[in-house]
């Protein structure tokens, strides 16, 4: 029996980018909120001081800030006809847990989707027809165009301070940005980071080959900034500790530089944290969320009534809470219908490692932010013609080195012993004179009828609840797309200079303890139609009107971006529709 | 049934004579006048009452019982709500006027001078009574308080007698009438209501004001309550007019940010202070000559600065730069902090041992914080790294020594605050 307690107008579940983004703006309209947060209260100086946040034992090695799967975790197989297993480490994503959620540990690379991302389907059969996508695929329109979030996008980005050059200003391109953006209203609000050697030297080889070049878009600061919340943030000082490490130096974007201080200073907020949201609570109807159920460290439970619910865990969380608390059909991949845990995705990374003449080139890799990067845009999205090559999609590329730490910049030319003298002399001839970009391919990963979430038959976890299972394979399209893609990016590292380049291309079966990235998508997707989509274009669930998910979740398939922008910018684009439209007249807002 | 009702009327008047609350000078303000109890809010907050006599975060305002450190031992604050049995509800405009600005209690006992009545006494008394009108609509809370909890011999209120006689001087605030009634201003607030003088001028033993060293710095409550002259090095001689407001509303200026007790006092007092009051501040105490005594430079070739150097480079630069500039409005300045430079560099330690974090206000949220170095550094280290703060940029303070640094450490392992 679960205690209750006072109605609030709000409960936010997780407070990490897009729960802090929702958490302000409704207290701003005068809404008593709180926030109910999985993991602990986590701020810069105590919690990631500049004086240990850079270890990259503790942190990229040991996970520290993540999610410990003794906790959670979930099954994974890469086929429906597998038996799924649990996940007992960490690999090929991390989960985040604790205030700021994924926003703590992120690199920051701060992109936008491009206007043909949002009505994928629609614009790749109306160039190649339908019969060049493959059969299996279940690509989808969002519901909701570039020019519906541009707004958004940029106040994230002006939130966040991002450093960037512009690319094409209300449809003039602009030389040094990015040609193939989609139109901004205005610029960045700072100028983009300064560029390391390695990263000017890619420039070059690539403006060579024909390309163009531009500074990838950053969370880490190029100059100090005061965002619209007069909160203030510092200048990055390129030590390379971003991905898997909280910032220390109030330089890189995140909650708790953007947001936080200005949000627990407010009377209508308050957070609970170290509580697990189990289950949001429906009326008798179904159609209506009552509030949460939740659990504290003592193992108590909790009512937190509420009028509205904002789910803002992270993709796998908000799938696994809908499923648990029966809020939209389940997906059926053998049937087709439902709509929670379809068009699950992640992303499609490879990169190439250059080995140069350390007497010519000193590429100084520890000069890093992680967001630094110099990047071409020509293969990412529908930005060539596919015609000839047998797939869809693409990715951006470029010489994103964001580190040169210690345990894994250790990159040693093909053929080099494992271990042994050999291998320590090659670790010290090729450190400083190693390209050897984080993601240097980030390919896009669209969505599959095979490729999906659902409860594990067999596995549970501590509450006695069914363990998520991820059911996940590259298909031959995203490996296509990725040989494509990393042939393309190897010209580039040669033509820098590069005496040895070794490829490594993204091989299936996926690997749950390889590392990509964190960008688990889809699995309550937005859409126009209720029988193919969990939630609607302003992200309010189709079946409990009062119930509003953000997040990747919301992702019909992956583009071949970084996902938080795109994430803010809906919670951005929700949150304005919850003010302009939702609390003058609860209800549907979208009528299918 | 007339006879009761005489009865209650009789009752109610002897009531109003006990509790004093019929009873004033007539030549004294109305309490009940809107414009008094607005005005008295307002000296309420400049004289920041607030600060003592409320347990922070979860004491009902002015209901007293913050223990409040002396260098005697701890003295706990009285409720000042208007609950006529264990606060100031019974009390007369006259027993609250004698007890502001003589510290005087109604009982006759003397108040110890934890209660600011020597900077309070150049009040006016209708300041004092306005505070009063305030404080009598405040929300009443019965919540009886010790006061005395000071160990013997300071525990005889009597003693006080002698100390009243060395340290205090009954007197209103006098205007200067060579100076601009802004300076004047300026100078009753500092001298009076804002008490400035009770952290940030030096005692005697005995805690008396050393007044020739008016507003040179004190150390007290594990703190180094800095210069607030008009001094070069260690004072605001290098603060401008609007540094000093910008400092005193937000808690934050281009060079430093406000954290310890004076984060407190920006919150609950400076914070809201009207402009002209703090452009009259910042008048005055630009105007304090402060001792401009300028400390030999370190020598720059010695270990310590070798050494401080290095650990500064590695330890503090990522934030407040190699040049030692910081952020405006959010990394301090060492080059320019008059707290880095103090002749008694405590608060530096303690800050650099034990880290802090600035104050947050509405037109500064931010709050950034500095980490602690105590567990990682070794006294050594922390004296080198200060010995090269106070001397590297154009600047020099005397060196700071690994002894002294030790003593700080030590003292802080017991402070909670």
């Amino acid at each position: 029996m679960s205690r209750k307690l006072p109605k609030k107008d709000v409960v936010v579940i997780g407070l990490g980018w897009t729960g802090s983004i929702l958490a302000n703006a409704l207290t701003d309209e005068g809404l008593d909120v709180i926030a109910i947060e999985r993991g602990p209260w986590r701020d810069a100086p105590t919690e990631f001081p500049p004086n240990y946040a850079q270890d990259e034992l503790r942190y990229r090695i040991r996970h520290e800030l993540f999610l410990r799967p003794e906790q959670n975790t979930f099954t994974f197989r890469n086929k429906m006809d597998q038996t799924a297993l649990p996940i007992r480490d960490w690999g090929s994503f991390m989960p985040p847990n604790g205030v700021g959620g994924g926003g703590v540990h992120w690199n920051a690379e701060t992109f936008r989707f491009m206007p043909s991302d949002f009505v994928l389907k629609t614009h790749l059969t109306e160039r190649y027809g339908a019969s060049f996508l493959p059969q299996d695929m279940t690509i989808q329109d969002w519901g909701v165009t570039y020019d519906d979030l541009e707004p958004h996008y940029d106040a994230f980005e002006y939130l966040c301070g991002t450093s960037g050059t512009a690319g094409n200003l209300r449809g003039q391109i602009q030389e040094g940005g990015n040609p193939f953006e989609g139109p901004r209203s205005r610029p960045y609000p700072t100028p983009a980071q300064k560029q390391p050697f390695s990263h000017t030297l890619f420039a070059k080889a690539a403006r060579e080959l024909g390309y163009k070049p531009f500074p990838q878009p950053s969370g880490n600061l190029s100059q100090a900034y005061t965002n619209p919340l007069g909160i203030r943030m510092g200048p990055c000082t390129y030590c390379g500790f971003c991905e898997w490490f909280g910032c220390g130096n109030y330089s890189k974007a995140s909650p708790q530089t953007t947001i936080l201080p200005l949000l627990i200073r407010k009377s209508n907020f308050a957070l609970r944290d170290n509580s697990e949201v189990i289950r949001i609570e429906l009326d008798r109807s179904g159609k209506r969320a009552t509030g949460v159920t939740f659990v504290d460290t003592g193992g108590v439970e909790w009512q937190q009534p509420a009028d509205l619910v904002i789910l803002s865990a992270y993709t796998m969380f908000n799938v696994q809470l809908l499923l648990h608390s029966k809020i939209g059909a389940p997906y059926d991949p053998v049937a087709n219908t439902g709509v929670v845990g379809r068009n699950f995705t992640h992303q499609t990374i490879s990169s190439v490692n250059g080995f140069f003449d350390n007497k010519k080139f000193n590429f100084n890799p520890f000069i890093s932010s992680g967001a630094i990067g110099m990047c071409i845009d020509e293969f990412n999205g529908d930005n060539f013609d596919h015609g000839p090559h047998g797939f869809v999609g693409g990715g951006y590329m470029g010489q994103v080195q964001t580190n040169g730490r210690p345990i894994q910049s250790t990159s040693v030319p093909p053929g080099t012993p494992k271990w042994g003298a050999a291998w320590k002399s090659a670790v010290r001839d090729n450190y400083l004179s190693t390209v050897r970009p984080g993601t240097g391919i980030h390919g896009s990963f669209y969505s599959y009828r095979d490729v999906y979430l659902d409860l594990d038959p067999t596995y549970k976890d501590r509450f006695g609840r069914p363990l998520m299972r991820l059911t996940i394979d590259f298909h031959d399209n995203e490996l296509k797309q990725n040989a494509f893609l990393t042939d393309k990016f190897a010209e580039i590292i040669r033509a820098m200079g590069a005496h040895t380049v070794e490829k490594q291309y993204r091989k299936g079966p996926y690997d749950s303890t390889d590392y990509q990235t964190t960008h688990l998508n889809g699995g309550a997707i937005m859409g126009a139609d209720p029988s193919t989509s969990a939630i609607n274009r302003y992200l309010q669930s189709w079946d409990v009107p009062n119930l509003f998910v953000m997040g990747a979740s919301a992702f019909p398939q992956n583009a071949g971006y970084n996902p938080t922008g795109t994430v803010a910018a809906l919670a951005f684009w929700s949150a304005a529709a919850i003010r302009g439209q939702y609390l003058k007249n609860p209800g549907p807002l979208v009528h299918a | 049934m007339r006879k009761a009702a005489i009865a209650s009327i009789l009752l109610c008047a002897a009531a109003a004579w006990l509790a004093g609350s019929g009873i004033g000078g007539a030549a004294d303000p109305d309490r009940q006048a809107f414009g008094q109890i607005e005005k008295g809010h307002y000296l309420t907050t400049v004289a920041d009452c607030y600060a003592c006599h409320t347990v922070p975060n979860v004491g009902k305002p002015f209901a007293g019982g913050r223990a409040i450190e002396t260098p005697f031992g701890v003295i706990t604050s009285s409720n000042i709500t208007p609950d006529a049995e264990t606060g100031i509800g019974a009390w007369s405009d006259e027993q609250f006027d004698n007890a502001v600005r003589k510290g005087l209690h109604p009982d006759g006992s003397r108040l110890y001078p934890a209660m600011p009545f020597p900077a309070y006494t150049k009040m006016p008394r209708e300041d004092v009574l306005a505070i009063f009108a305030y404080l009598k609509t405040v929300e009443p809370v019965h919540q009886p308080v010790k006061s005395n909890t000071l160990p013997f011999p300071f525990n005889i209120r009597d003693a006080l007698r002698v100390w009243d006689a060395l340290y205090f001087t009954e007197g209103e605030f006098q205007p200067d009438n060579r100076q601009s009634p802004e300076w004047n201003r300026g100078a009753y607030l500092v001298q009076g209501p804002g008490h400035c003088t009770a952290c940030h001028t030096p005692k005697t033993l005995l805690g008396g004001d050393k007044t020739g060293d008016n507003l040179r710095g004190f150390n007290l409550q594990g703190w180094f309550a800095p210069d607030i002259t008009g001094d070069n090095s260690q004072g605001l001689g290098q603060w401008s007019a609007a540094d000093i407001t910008g400092y005193l509303k937000t808690g934050h200026n281009r060079m430093t940010a406000a954290t310890g007790p004076m984060a407190e006092e920006v919150v609950n007092a400076t914070s809201q202070y009207s402009d002209d009051d703090l452009k009259a501040i910042a008048t005055y105490l630009k105007s304090l000559p402060g001792r401009q005594e300028q400390a030999a430079p370190a020598n720059a070739e010695s270990p310590a600065m070798t050494a401080g150097q290095a650990i500064y480079r590695d330890q503090c630069s990522a934030c407040h730069g190699i040049d030692g500039r910081g952020v405006a409005m959010l990394f301090p300045s060492l080059a320019q902090s008059s707290l880095a430079h103090a002749s008694d560099p405590t608060s530096a330690i303690r800050l650099v041992l034990r880290g802090g974090r600035s104050v947050a206000t509405n037109a500064e949220p931010t709050a950034p914080g500095m980490p602690p170095f105590g567990w990682q550094l070794n006294d050594d280290q922390v004296a080198a790294v200060l010995t090269y703060v106070r001397n590297a940029w154009q600047t020099a303070a005397a060196p700071v020594s690994a002894e002294t640094v030790g003593r700080a450490r030590q003292q802080l392992r017991t402070r909670s605050d």
